[in-house]
């Protein structure tokens, strides 16, 4: 099988870039998506909040999902559902699996990586205890409660204030259950302020912030978590463990992109961010392999995981044509407050009307300003009146900007306090 | 209401809002940086309403549940007369996206309309 | 009547169950738990030993040696994952040179070929990520390493298929001696048998003195380890072992058989026999004690935790062989390190006693091979395509991690002695041993359980018993 475009993964990030690439006039594209249909993680979240950006309108995840899965139909691009790649290699072929046409050799001329991501287990935290059953995560029980129809609990205490703790924080209420606590390692939430108000207090859930869950209890089924506050190292301190009885511990403890295709192309990728280094084009290190959405570095808003995939799209297609020359790459500096930055590398020449340069910052700043600098020259001076590490921000770069100071060797971008 | 405190969620800043009635039984609003603050602040007071969403069971279809939604906001007092409203609710498949599933839920005037497409199996 | 019963499924019963099923002999194996491997098989280091820590005088000793030879074939005939990746025991001062050699002329007494003293620096050059501190090791090349669930099912399920009852759930609740036997109660039946053999792990003891006044105590000793990510499971190729230092008796750094890296366990003696927690203090512990052998641990590839517990006795070695004062109660008990190892001799050990004393007739259907689950992420292309042409079932991807298909859990569910439960299938498939732990896979398992054994998702268990993964429907306690 040979197609031009193979984009991996149906989710938003996957929908959106083989939207664009449609539209650019690639069509000779697949998408291929391991579950029984597309949409991605959007199916399960169906709580509202998506889509004010791009729509205007306030929708659920399904209905976001929806809407790109008619476009998708609408241009007549093709997928295949059930489908699971299993390797790329080097050359750009793919090797994907389903039941009904076995295994599938794919050759592309160009690859965009659009997999997603999974969340971090309960293992990698070593959260010591039993093994008992009773302890999920948060998208995993998301996953029964809201498509299954099942509940994996009765009385929970979920660990991690992240969007996703808290959204199943109101949800497991919604069916049932009896939420106890949030606990929260950082003195902060890293979840939308409106999912605080609207998933725990308007139902009086407890948010514990500075708390871990140091010990977990139970033979065969949980029985109760022992949580303790944490001093500014983020250790337990043990004088105030206390105990509270549950029968389920939902943890939400973090998002990690899904690169395991990624390295076995040879991709390079990020350690901040776990997700590939990429360039103003969404292109990877591997030439013709490009990658948006959570599989690149993990988003807030999916309006933004659709404008990050339309650009990739677009741009693989204008790779397609030979379009995009391989000119000088600068390197983008994430430093003092930002941790990372995307794109990593910028190549100035192609810079139509301006870039957006996504990044997230690694701690709350009140009143100061993202600054960015073209070596030296302190070219843009965004002042933020808040900055924390769970809202993604941005700053665009004009083209204009470009012209002004050809030559320029690195961009670096940073906090500054007024 | 005498005095209420809350966090305002129009945008990441999180002002927290000090509520009162003053002398002629008019809302005050402190602690916002903006206008969003206020507002958000009296409708929270005054009126507050939520979005609902939940699943309901299907029948005949490709799958067990179907998400669905308020398609108004609903005063925030009603949502678990609401929920509890949909306790034993199947509805058949097909369903589209926007398929009234429930209409004028607890006499409120707003339906829950399905988020989510279902096809026959 | 039984002929034989053996009470636990763990790698000794089994192993036992597999020799005896060579006779024409009623034989059934008891287990507590829902499935086998369930206690000290299932948390070990996963280790086939050389042979050269046991003393010469002891059972261990004996044994252990003759058993790790007898893994090649073992492993060819029943199908289960084992590799000879050689083992280096470290030592960091010079002033213990003299105990390394203890150890190397140990082992050549207790029969162990070809080892080697190395150099640092040699080590080095074999290990490269061995530590600086490392003065010199003791090499042993016939260290293995295996998958402890893959073993213990394979014997299971060669025994079963040759003729031997599993009973599980099923706890031993009394124990009366007869004329000619024993009575034996367990919460379902009561069941009566000439031989009853002892395999029940640490709750040995308290079979053996239901019945005789030669009473010994087992004592749990809890060892806890780290799992890591297959990113960082070539770290080291050989098993990496520690003299014991003033500290105490070493933690490991192995490859598993799988590709994983394993670290640990630490030795606490600990009083509760079903207590298999880990603890702070341990996992901290073992992470800091492997420091010394190896430059640097990656801790953010972590992906699980677990602890086991090793039958312990005050004799210090195995207690295998017929009760003095209770003839025909066969002991195979205090089963510790190396127990893995000599399981499969063990197993002839007892075989030969039961042979001695009901002088059975050969069983002519004894079948000694066993073919395993096939693994499809081991097939070349061609044979991934010819499998899935046969059974679409294997063109389903459920576990993304480890690359399990859908086929591969069904065939784990439908086999002798097959998966009931999610952790039967992670051990018999590898699904949800993998770095997201069954968070993706989970629901679809359960799925496959409930439409091939008819389960109810809300019954389905994690191990069975009261583990329970769903509580019911949604709003259903509105």
């Amino acid at each position: 099988m040979n197609y031009d475009l193979v984009i991996i993964g149906g989710g938003p990030a996957g929908l959106a870039a083989a939207v664009a690439a449609k539209e650019d006039g690639i069509d000779n594209l697949i998408i291929l998506e391991r579950e029984d249909e597309l949409g991605g993680i959007l199916n399960q979240c169906i709580h509202n909040g998506f889509g004010l950006h791009t729509f205007k309108e306030e929708l659920t995840g399904p209905e976001y999902a929806q809407r790109f899965i008619d476009k998708v139909n609408e241009l007549s691009i093709e997928y295949k559902l059930d489908t699971m790649v299993l390797d790329i290699t080097e050359d750009k072929t793919i090797y994907a699996i389903n039941p009904k046409e076995g295994l599938l050799e794919i050759h592309a001329k160009a690859i965009i990586l659009a997999m997603g991501c999974r969340e971090r287990p309960r293992g990698a935290l070593t959260i010591p205890g039993t093994r008992c059953s009773g302890i999920m995560t948060a998208g995993a029980a998301q996953k029964f409660v809201n498509m299954k129809n099942y509940m994996p609990g009765k009385e929970v205490v979920v660990l991690g204030s992240g969007d996703i703790g808290l959204i199943m924080a109101r949800r497991m209420t919604f069916e049932g259950a009896k939420v106890k606590a949030v606990v929260e390692l950082l003195p902060y939430s890293s979840g939308l302020k409106r999912n605080i108000v609207q998933c725990l207090d308007d139902y009086d859930i407890p948010l514990k912030l500075s708390h871990t869950v140091v010990n977990i209890h139970g033979k065969e089924r949980l029985e109760g978590v022992t949580i303790a506050k944490v001093d500014s190292n983020r250790k337990p301190i043990k004088e105030t463990e206390e105990y509270i009885s549950c029968d389920t511990l939902l943890l939400s403890v973090g998002l990690l992109p899904e690169n395991e295709l990624s390295r076995k192309v040879g991709v390079e990728l990020s350690p901040v961010t776990g997700g590939a280094v990429v360039d103003n084009h969404f292109q990877t290190s591997v030439e013709g392999i490009f990658s948006c959405g959570n599989v690149l570095h993990v988003h807030d808003l999916v309006d933004n995981v659709t404008l990050e995939s339309y650009s990739a799209g677009k741009n693989a297609s204008k790779y397609l044509k030979g379009q995009l020359n391989k000119a000088e790459t600068i390197k983008v500096e994430a430093v003092e407050g930002v941790r990372y930055t995307v794109p990593h590398y910028i190549n100035p020449s192609t810079v139509e009307k301006d870039i957006t340069i996504r990044f997230r910052v690694g701690d709350v700043f009140k009143g100061a300003a993202i600054a960015v600098y073209f070596d030296d020259t302190k070219v843009l001076n965004k002042k933020k009146r808040i900055l924390t590490p769970g809202e993604m921000e941005e700053v665009k770069l004009t083209s204009d900007l470009f012209s002004q100071y050809p030559g320029v060797r690195t961009i670096t971008l940073k906090v500054e306090r007024s | 209401m005498e005095k209420r405190e809350l966090t305002c969620i129009g945008c990441p800043m999180g002002c927290t809002l000090l509520i009162e009635l003053d002398e002629n039984d008019q809302i005050r609003v402190t602690g916002n940086a903006c206008k969003i603050g206020e507002t958000y602040a009296i409708k929270e007071c005054t009126n507050p309403t939520r979005i609902v969403t939940t699943t309901v069971k299907v029948r005949g279809g490709k799958h067990p549940t179907v998400s669905i939604k308020t398609d108004k906001d609903i005063p925030k007092d009603k949502i678990f007369d609401c929920i509890k409203a949909l306790k034993d609710l199947t509805v058949d498949a097909p369903i589209n996206v926007g398929d009234i599933i429930y209409e004028n839920i607890l006499g409120t005037g707003v339906n829950m309309v399905a988020t989510r497409k279902i096809e026959r199996c | 009547m039984y002929d034989v019963v053996i009470v636990g499924a763990g790698v000794v019963g089994c192993a036992i169950a597999r020799e005896i099923s060579r006779y024409k002999l009623k034989s059934l194996v008891l287990e507590k738990e829902n499935d086998v491997c369930s206690g000290t098989s299932k948390a070990n280091s996963a280790i086939i030993h050389a042979g050269h820590d046991a003393l010469p005088e002891t059972l261990k000793g004996k044994l252990n040696a003759k058993a790790n030879l007898m893994f090649d074939k073992l492993a060819e005939e029943l199908d289960f994952h084992f590799r000879r990746n050689g083992s280096l025991v470290l030592c960091f001062d010079e002033k213990d040179m003299d105990k390394l050699y203890e150890l190397k002329k140990r082992g050549e007494t207790n029969g162990v070929p070809n080892l080697q003293i190395l150099s640092g620096d040699e080590v080095r050059k074999m290990e490269p990520n061995v530590s600086d501190e490392v003065v010199a090791a003791l090499y042993a090349p016939t260290g293995g390493i295996v998958c402890p669930f893959n073993l213990t099912i394979a014997l299971a399920e060669n025994a079963n298929v040759n003729g031997v009852e599993f009973n599980f759930n099923s706890e031993v609740l009394s124990i009366t001696k007869l004329e000619d036997g024993f009575e034996i109660k367990t919460k379902d039946k009561t069941i009566k048998t000439k031989i009853l053999v002892n395999a029940a792990g640490v709750y040995g003891d308290k079979l053996n003195n239901m019945v005789s006044e030669h009473k010994f105590t087992i004592i749990p000793r809890k060892g806890e380890y780290n799992l890591f990510d297959k990113y960082v499971g070539n770290l080291t190729d050989k098993t990496l072992f520690q003299l014991p230092t003033k500290l105490g008796k070493g933690v490991l750094v192995t490859p598993t058989v799988d590709g994983n890296l394993l670290v640990g366990p630490n030795a606490v003696d600990i009083e509760d026999k079903d207590d298999v927690s880990t603890t702070r203090e341990g996992l901290d512990d073992i992470m800091e004690r492997t420091s010394l052998s190896v430059k640097s641990l990656p801790k953010g590839s972590i992906i699980t935790s677990f602890s086991g517990l090793r039958a312990r006795s005050e004799k210090d070695d195995f207690i295998i062989g017929e009760a003095p004062d209770v003839p025909g109660f066969i002991n195979a008990s205090s089963i510790e390190s190396p127990g893995l190892t000599c399981a499969p001799l063990i197993g002839v050990m007892v075989s030969d006693i039961i042979k001695d004393k009901l002088k059975p007739q050969p069983n002519e259907n004894f079948n000694p091979k066993r073919k395993g689950i096939t693994r499809f992420n081991d097939l070349s292309l061609e044979e991934k395509k010819q499998v899935i042409k046969e059974r679409p079932e294997y063109g389903r991807i459920v576990c993304r991690c480890e690359s399990v298909t859908e086929g591969e859990i069904v065939d784990a569910i439908n086999r002798p002695l097959g998966a009931k439960d999610l952790d039967g299938i992670k051990r018999r498939t590898r699904a949800g041993a993998g770095r997201c732990q069954s968070g993706f896979c989970i629901s679809r398992t359960m799925e496959l359980l409930h439409s091939e054994l008819n389960i109810p998702p809300t019954e389905i268990t994690k191990f069975g018993k009261a583990s329970k993964i769903l509580v019911g429907t949604n709003k259903e306690s509105i």
